[in-house]
């Protein structure tokens, strides 16, 4: 894949040469984490070294981090002590689809749920998540930046209207992670879901960071690890390589949310040169940093995809499905596009290895694509 | 010299793998393309499998790959007529819609974007000149048993010109053969039958299952004096010349005569006489004049139905009336209409009713 420009962050990121290297020294050990010998010790130790780092990460303590096996378990474990018949839910309508598949599921066997709207750009007002609040709701779910069009949640004034009804608040940072600095005690959030490939860790883990005092009943139950919260054998390597990952993150952090926030923009320059009639899908600003989501009217957002990958950039439409099918984006449907208008957003999102370089070449290959399907239609 | 740039609609079995290895033989840029036309799954059609087929085909022959989405201009332009056609007591045919909006409708729209010059697929058919004008005319496939012209009458000389059936002029056996030399995983994939999105039970219970219940019109089943037989669930359980599945017990004989809709009636006979002529709507002519009144040339009133020598009796704006010459046939309303001659295919229509 040499030559080619990656834009699909959102998506997941490329490894990072620190989890690399991390998880190439522990590739060939023995030793479960649960042994009393000294394999076990070390495997142990390592574990909890990576512990450290995600729980740093996010503003968490070490003991609050249970590791899983990615974003979608971690919000699967949160939800599951709210979701109960005739429990309350307040989630929104631009949620991935590891929450809102839970929730309509949810929904179908009992669990009230109400999904708050967003506005054109896709920003979630606060007071209606708070309106949204009932004594018996026993969840408020929403999404800490949202992978489609980077749209950020009000969570400081959503967890201030939620304590005051003493009401748990769930955040899905899978996007904001390793992008904005993310601060769960300052902040006051309750649950957090991490994934470590979306921040150039391994694929294959992720972790829910749980307040301390927070209720929380397993998906997984047997062995006593992660506190009894989460059972099975610890996947030592992917840990080991999403504790370097969030290492190498926090490190660059807050300076890399400023850089990838000059390299949207500065993409979003050429862009909209080369086709000034261009729709920038979600918020002009306080978006996520590293993620441009466009419409270009009169082409379809099957043929940008197409032209961009044969022309060496790698982009996608709205968010993945399992057979690479673009299909219309919830998203943006919320955000009140058409039809039509929702299989068109084409989305180019940055990350950790994204160069001035890749933009030259990204706004240049997007010029290009755009004049000739523009030309053929 | 460019390359020509090809995009291949891959339904992920064998007839369309071979008909892009045939594209990338040719020297051609081939980009092949999935639809996604329904939720799949176990289905017969668009399940994942397919979708992986066909990607290991052009992973083996080296060109890229995508899957679009286009369950919704399916459902509209294809899914939700045929339940409309049925309720209407008429017998619908949704592949020649499919191919009309989405394969030579969205697809072409979308292969154009992608700067393509030409869009192939996997059917048995055949693009020819024209004698005089050297105009792209459709023609049957060489292989007659597996010819799907039929389903492709409404393709105009500007689309055919765009056209490629690459295994037109092979058999089935030869396509499998040559999947098979290019070590194609496909080259054994079973054929795939009947109508891609509805179940092996029959249209009846898609029809039930997605029509709301006012909209299904029960009512008797009576014979040609009159005289109830029995009743029935809706009039989108039968189509003309039908005789099995009517629930009249044994006894003699008898077929579909008539369905009136609006009544729910289902008239019944023991000699069923085919009609004289149909007559069709929609019609075109492959972008040409329509043929003067009197012109001689054969049409196919169902896929796989033998040619009938007929003459046109009048043609006006996207109608005609056709009469069969020789002797008279069931002709089901709903279905196509094409009209042939030799094997090339003059155009046509959707049978709006028999003639007589």
């Amino acid at each position: 894949m040499t030559g080619r420009v990656y834009a699909d962050y959102n998506a997941g990121a490329p490894l990072r040469p620190e989890a690399a290297q991390a998880m190439r020294e522990v590739l060939a050990w023995a030793g479960n984490p649960s042994g009393a010998h000294r394999e076990g010790a070390r495997a142990r130790r390592a574990v909890e070294a990576a512990r450290l780092e995600v729980a740093r990460l996010a503003g968490a303590e070490p003991d609050e981090v249970v590791f899983c096996s990615g974003a979608t378990e971690a919000n699967a474990l949160a939800l599951r002590t709210a979701c109960r018949t005739g429990a309350h839910v307040v989630t929104t309508a631009i949620e991935h689809a590891s929450v809102a598949a839970p929730l309509a599921a949810a929904a179908d066997h009992g669990t009230r749920v109400t999904r708050v709207g967003v506005d054109r750009d896709g920003r979630i007002d606060a007071a209606g998540v708070a309106a949204a609040c009932e004594p018996s709701t026993a969840l408020v779910s929403i999404g800490w930046a949202n992978g489609e069009v980077g749209s950020i949640a009000p969570l400081e004034a959503v967890v201030t209207a939620a304590r005051a009804r003493g009401v748990p608040v769930h955040t899905d940072g899978a996007q904001a992670a390793g992008r904005l600095p993310i601060d769960m005690r300052g902040l006051g959030l309750d649950l957090v879901s991490l994934s470590a490939h979306k921040l150039g860790g391994p694929s294959g883990v992720g972790a829910l960071l749980v307040r301390r005092g927070t209720g929380l009943e397993p998906l997984l139950r047997g062995g006593p690890q992660e506190r009894g919260r989460r059972a099975g054998t610890e996947n030592l390597i992917g840990i080991v390589g999403f504790g370097a990952a969030a290492a190498a993150a926090r490190a660059a952090l807050p300076r890399e949310a400023e850089r990838l926030h000059g390299l949207t923009e500065a993409l979003w320059r050429r862009v909209s040169l080369a086709v000034p009639d261009v729709v920038r899908n979600g918020p002009p600003d306080d978006v996520l940093p590293g993620t441009l989501n466009v419409t270009v009217p009169g082409v379809s957002g099957e043929a940008l995809l197409v032209l961009l990958d044969l022309a060496g950039v790698a982009a996608s439409l709205g968010s993945a499905c399992a057979a690479g099918s673009p299909e219309p984006s919830h998203v943006l449907r919320a955000m009140g596009r058409s039809e039509a208008q929702a299989r068109s957003g084409l989305r180019l999102s940055l990350g950790w290895a994204t160069s001035v370089d890749d933009i030259d070449r990204l706004g240049a290959a997007f010029a290009d694509v755009t004049t000739r399907a523009r030309a053929a239609a | 010299m460019r390359r020509p740039r090809i995009v291949v609609a891959m339904s992920g079995g064998v007839d369309s793998a071979v008909a892009a290895a045939r594209c990338v033989a040719e020297g051609a840029e081939v980009i092949g393309i999935s639809l996604r036309l329904a939720d799949g799954g176990s289905g017969s059609c668009c399940s994942l499998a397919d979708f992986q087929d066909a990607a290991a085909v052009a992973d083996r022959l080296g060109f890229p790959h995508y899957v679009f989405d286009y369950r919704h201009d399916f459902e509209r332009t294809v899914v939700e007529p045929f339940v409309a056609e049925y309720l209407a007591g008429r017998t619908p045919n949704p592949c020649a819609r499919c191919n009309q909006h989405v394969k030579f409708g969205r697809l072409w729209e979308h292969a154009r974007e992608l700067g393509a010059d030409r869009l192939a697929t996997g059917h048995y058919a055949r693009v020819a000149t024209h004698p005089v004008d050297g105009a792209p005319v459709l023609r049957q496939a060489r292989d007659a048993d597996k010819d799907q012209s039929y389903f492709l009458f409404m393709l105009g000389a500007e689309m055919l010109g765009r056209t490629s059936f690459p295994v037109g002029d092979l058999t089935k056996a030869e396509v499998r053969r040559e999947a098979a030399c290019l070590g194609l995983p496909v080259a054994e994939k079973p054929e795939s039958m009947d109508v891609c999105f509805v179940p092996r039970r029959g249209p009846a219970g898609f029809v039930e299952a997605r029509a709301a219940a006012a909209a299904l019109r029960p009512g008797a089943i009576r014979d040609e004096h009159g005289t109830v037989l029995a009743r029935h669930d809706g009039v989108h359980r039968f189509t003309v010349g039908q005789r099995r599945g009517l629930g009249l017990g044994g006894g003699e004989r008898r077929y579909v005569r008539h369905i009136d809709a609006v009544s729910g009636a289902v008239t019944v006979t023991r000699h069923l006489e085919g009609s004289r002529g149909l007559r069709a709507t929609e019609v075109s002519w492959a972008g040409r004049e329509a043929p003067r009144p009197g012109s001689r040339f054969a049409v196919r009133i169902r896929h796989r139905h033998p040619l009938l020598p007929s003459r046109l009796v009048t043609a006006s704006g996207d109608r005609c009336t056709v009469d069969f010459e020789g002797e008279g046939a069931v002709v089901s309303p709903g279905q196509a209409a094409v009209f042939y001659r030799d094997d090339v295919v003059l155009g046509g229509g959707w049978v709006s009713e028999a003639w007589s």
